[in-house]
């Protein structure tokens, strides 16, 4: 039988591996000679846009990634910041999209589990999932399934691995119609005296493989996630990774043991590009060469090649570099949990990743350009054209306005999600202070009284219209939806997914959204510690909106004092924070109420006031002043008032007079407050010449605009509940 | 009085119902493997809810066959208080120590939610601190709840006062026989149910009606 290395290197098996004949020849400069078949792999998936970054990262650099708050910014498994008292938050966002439309029951499954490796990774428990979706046109005859087949593979994994899932949001839109976005988030704990890093050091020290056997699934799922997809892609569905959260469980807790002890030098988990990317990021990092001697590997199937091992990306497993001698304290541990532990390499001093099978050497490669060498590209790129403003002629015989609050509170934008979020286990930890349907999800800091604060945010539509106002606002809107529980906002992760950066719009696009992005981090010293790229999120030529999501967390240093949402009784002033201009353009009244799908400028982002109304709004919690707090995004401020009475099926009357653009504009900086009478006065005085005005006073139960609408505030909870049960109905 | 804690692989409320014994104790419960063929003699054993080996099988099926079990079954018999909760209580009606089956849920999805429950009795060893017919709030988060048993078994039930918590009318979140949420052994000492006390035993976690199921049964066994 000939060995797969006799395999000739032609141009043709070159582009099948996603090279480019430049890149190609740079591989053969940095060899030194043509690479071999399993070589060649190893290169392609590591210089692959989804591990290499080479489109993005001359970008990625501007992002702000500093502040006294970060202990470990961009480049390891997972961000990690102080969140005090020896404890710290870590945390991930990262994109499924694509395994996710071929097999969205194993895509969002494996999702989960891969983002929850990286978090524990590093030595911190998971203690909180959440899950920014975004599906196609609900009428798109894939759509349902799309939805049915996430949410069971986001709740399979995260329900029974015990981590509960806490948040995230859900779009529909066309553009999504034939690349799904399924991006996870996962937080965790850890002591900051506990943070595990993936460089390994230490010449001779084991190279230790745990967890899960190996097979042939997820073969070049990396190269998969870096090209676009067409009509026959669904043909990829072997290079779907499947998913099995039991051992992942098992491997949590038995990472989690072994970390307790000081055996570990380092310790990366094998996600994309499995054991190929996860020893060469480890050895690399460490300034070290590695020998892995592929016999020792745990397969579970037979006959496998080097290259089919070293490019699986089967799950739920784990490399690590340990002390010298402290093997078999660790076996004993994975033992115990019933896991694969294989020595199977040492680390050396070649600076070069040599590769043995069957008593041969298949791969011997330089480890510097396998890491860094991926070409950095600066591609060309056009900036998104400046939208016009909102055509206020498109407002003649619009529909009443208790129409148009029913038709967006049953908008596939703002209808409640509760058939989503029940089949996720929210409270399982015991820690779930506030889980979906708030702002922020709260969860508590176990054994302590902090919570933290978490939320995932971006508004596509404005990222489309404008990128760069549409990146300030998907950071902006993160930072009002924790400041609205009362913690403060401390770092974001980011998953940016936009389409084939080959073209300049895209890239426009892509360059756009990093400049709002970074310009509001910087404004809100609100940094980036992790993050991920998705490109090529495109079918047959038709790009997503463009989509950077932004996974935000903050601190409540007292969870007693968190509040919610919702207007808890009767007889309490509403308060409107911030300015109103009556921004209609890229609004949801515009696009579900006009059904108006033209391109219009997006609110403006005004970074000076999201700073100052965020600190009003958490010095008024500090203060004990607030009864509930609602950020307003989608749909406005009616959309937001009418939410804050659903929760508790109390009514208001609002008071304030205005026109279209007054109630459902979507104006930044603006949060809907609501104080019991005898704390109005301390709410004034605070804010302090900031622009508050009391709008009305929580009563009965209908809310009224003025003498002229009135809508029962069950009519409006029935519209909200209704619209996601009756889509999955068909 | 010593408690202990049952940790199947896969289990993932272990900590959780452990929090809520020690506070009722003032004392941290065993955690026991399901490894060990010895358990310590215990007065109070739990089976908490999770995935034990993954449920890959029928739910609880494996960890009903774990070496623990014939410990747990031998000092249930001998009149140790069991209380097995979500994934617990399916493990107890696969080792036989509790009539019955969980089925799939009718929705055929996996449900987390707040559940109102009517406390059906008060005479169980876990269910002293409530009113009979009291109705409570308590969550569930399960894909198998479905309790069913033939009819023989349900007249049984009834007839011996051993439905312990049933759903409060419309609030049945899985089909269960007779809106049945847990159950207990003629005794009363045994009890399983598919709702989560120790998640509703904090004030911080939305409410307290699940803590007199851990204060009652301490009460009653110190």
């Amino acid at each position: 039988m000939s060995h797969i290395n006799d395999t000739e290197i032609t141009d043709a098996v070159v582009a099948e591996h996603g090279l480019t004949p430049d890149e190609y020849q740079m591989v053969c400069d940095h060899m030194g000679r043509t690479p071999n078949y399993t070589e060649l792999g190893v290169f392609s998936v590591m210089w692959s846009e989804h591990c290499s970054y080479k489109s993005s990262r001359k970008w990625l650099k501007k992002l702000p990634v500093d502040g006294p708050q970060v202990i470990q910014g961009p480049g390891e498994n997972a961000g990690v910041i102080d969140i005090g008292d020896g404890y710290a938050a870590v945390f991930k966002m990262e994109s499924h999209n694509h395994p996710s439309f071929i097999e969205p029951y194993q895509g969002a499954a494996t999702g989960v589990g891969g983002i929850m490796r990286d978090v524990f990774t590093m030595g911190a428990r998971p203690v909180a999932n959440l899950n920014a979706l975004r599906f196609g046109h609900p009428d798109h005859p894939k759509t349902r399934h799309l939805v049915a087949g996430v949410v069971s593979g986001i709740g399979g994994y995260g329900n029974c691995i015990g981590v509960p899932t806490v948040g995230g949001e859900i779009n529909f839109d066309k553009s999504y119609n034939g690349n799904i976005l399924v991006n996870a988030m996962c937080v965790g704990v850890a002591r900051t005296d506990k943070i595990f890093y993936a460089a390994a050091t230490g010449i001779g020290s084991p190279v230790v493989y745990v967890g899960s056997k190996t097979g042939r699934d997820g073969i070049h799922g990396a190269t998969m996630a870096s090209a676009e997809f067409d009509d026959a892609s669904e043909e990829k569905r072997p290079t779907v990774q499947v998913g099995d959260p039991f051992t992942e469980k098992l491997l949590l807790e038995a990472c989690q043991e072994l970390m307790a002890s000081d055996a570990i030098i380092g310790i990366q988990d094998m996600g994309a590009a499995g054991l190929t990317s996860s020893s060469v990021e480890m050895a690399d990092k460490g300034g070290v060469g590695i020998l892995l001697d592929l016999d020792e590997v745990p397969c579970r199937e037979t006959h496998m090649t080097g290259y089919e091992m070293l490019l699986s990306e089967s799950q739920e497993r784990m490399l690590m570099v340990l002390k010298p001698g402290r093997e078999p304290e660790a076996e004993a541990i994975f033992a115990r949990w019933g896991l694969d532990f294989a020595v199977i390499g040492e680390l050396t001093d070649t600076g070069r990743m040599v590769v043995t099978h069957e008593g041969q050497t298949i791969a011997d490669m330089p480890l510097g350009p396998l890491a860094d060498g991926a070409p950095e590209y600066d591609r060309p790129y056009q900036a998104t054209p400046k939208a016009s403003e909102f055509d206020a002629g498109l407002l003649s015989g619009a529909p009443d306005m208790a129409a148009a609050l029913a038709t967006l509170m049953a908008s596939s934008e703002i209808a409640s999600r509760r058939w989503v979020f029940e089949q996720y286990d929210s409270m399982v930890m015991g820690d779930t202070l506030a889980g979906p349907g708030g702002d922020a999800a709260l969860v508590r800091v176990h054994g302590t009284q902090k919570a933290l604060a978490i939320s995932t945010d971006v508004t596509p539509r404005y990222c489309f219209a404008d990128p760069i106002e549409g990146g300030k606002q998907a950071v902006a809107e993160s930072y009002r939806n924790i400041c609205a529980t009362g913690a403060t906002p401390l770092a974001i992760t980011n998953c940016l997914n936009f389409g084939n950066p080959e073209r300049p719009e895209i890239m426009g696009q892509f360059v756009g959204c990093l400049e709002g992005m970074g310009e509001a981090g910087r404004a809100l010293n609100f940094p980036v510690v992790s993050g991920n790229v998705s490109l090529y999120n495109e079918t047959n030529g038709t790009g997503i909106f463009p989509t950077p999501a932004i996974g935000g967390v903050g601190l409540l240093k007292q969870l007693d004092k968190a509040i919610g949402n919702r207007f808890t009784e009767n007889g309490l002033e509403i308060y409107l924070l911030g300015n109103s201009n009556g921004h209609l353009g890229a609004s949801l009244y515009q696009r579900d109420v006009l059904a108006n799908d033209e391109v219009f400028a997006p609110p403006p982002v005004n970074l000076e006031s999201e700073a100052a109304h965020g600190a009003l709004v958490r010095r008024a919690v500090d203060k004990g002043l607030l009864s509930a707090a609602h950020d307003i995004s989608d749909g406005g401020l009616a959309v937001a008032l009418a939410e804050m009475c659903i929760g508790h099926n109390i009514g208001a009357e609002i008071i304030a007079e205005g026109d279209i653009g007054f109630w459902f504009g979507e104006d930044q900086a603006r949060y809907v407050l609501a104080v019991t009478a005898d704390k109005a006065a301390d709410l004034e005085a605070l804010a302090d010449g900031l622009p508050l005005s009391k709008i009305g006073i929580t009563t009965g139960t209908e809310l009224k605009f003025g003498d002229t609408v009135t809508i029962s505030v069950e009519q409006l909870h029935e519209l909200n509940e209704g619209w996601f049960p009756a889509l999955m109905q068909g | 009085m010593q408690a202990s804690v049952i940790v199947f692989p896969g289990s993932n409320c272990d900590r959780d119902v452990a929090v809520c014994i020690e506070a009722a104790m003032r004392k941290a419960p065993l955690m026991a493997w399901h490894g060990d063929s010895d358990l310590p003699k215990s007065d109070l054993i739990i089976l908490p809810g999770g995935f034990s080996y993954g449920d890959y099988l029928r739910c609880g099926s494996m960890a009903a066959n774990s070496p623990i079990m014939r410990e747990v079954v031998a000092q249930a018999k001998k009149g140790a208080a069991v209380l097995g909760i979500c994934n617990g209580f399916q493990v107890l009606t696969e080792c036989g120590l509790l009539p019955g089956v969980l089925m799939q849920n009718k929705g055929l999805n996996f449900v987390c939610r707040d559940t109102r429950l009517t406390v059906t009795n008060n005479k169980t060893a876990f269910t002293a601190q409530y009113d009979a017919g009291e109705e409570i709030t308590v969550p569930v988060a399960h894909n198998e709840g479905n309790y069913f048993a033939d009819d023989n078994t349900l007249k049984r039930l009834q007839d011996e006062d051993r439905i312990a918590f049933t759903y409060a009318e419309g609030d049945n979140p899985n089909g269960a026989c007779l809106d049945i949420a847990g159950i207990c052994d003629p005794s009363g000492r045994i009890v399983g149910m598919m709702p989560h006390p120790e998640r509703r035993a904090e004030a911080a976690l939305g409410g307290e009606d699940g803590k007199r199921m851990f204060s009652g049964i301490v009460e009653a066994l110190s």
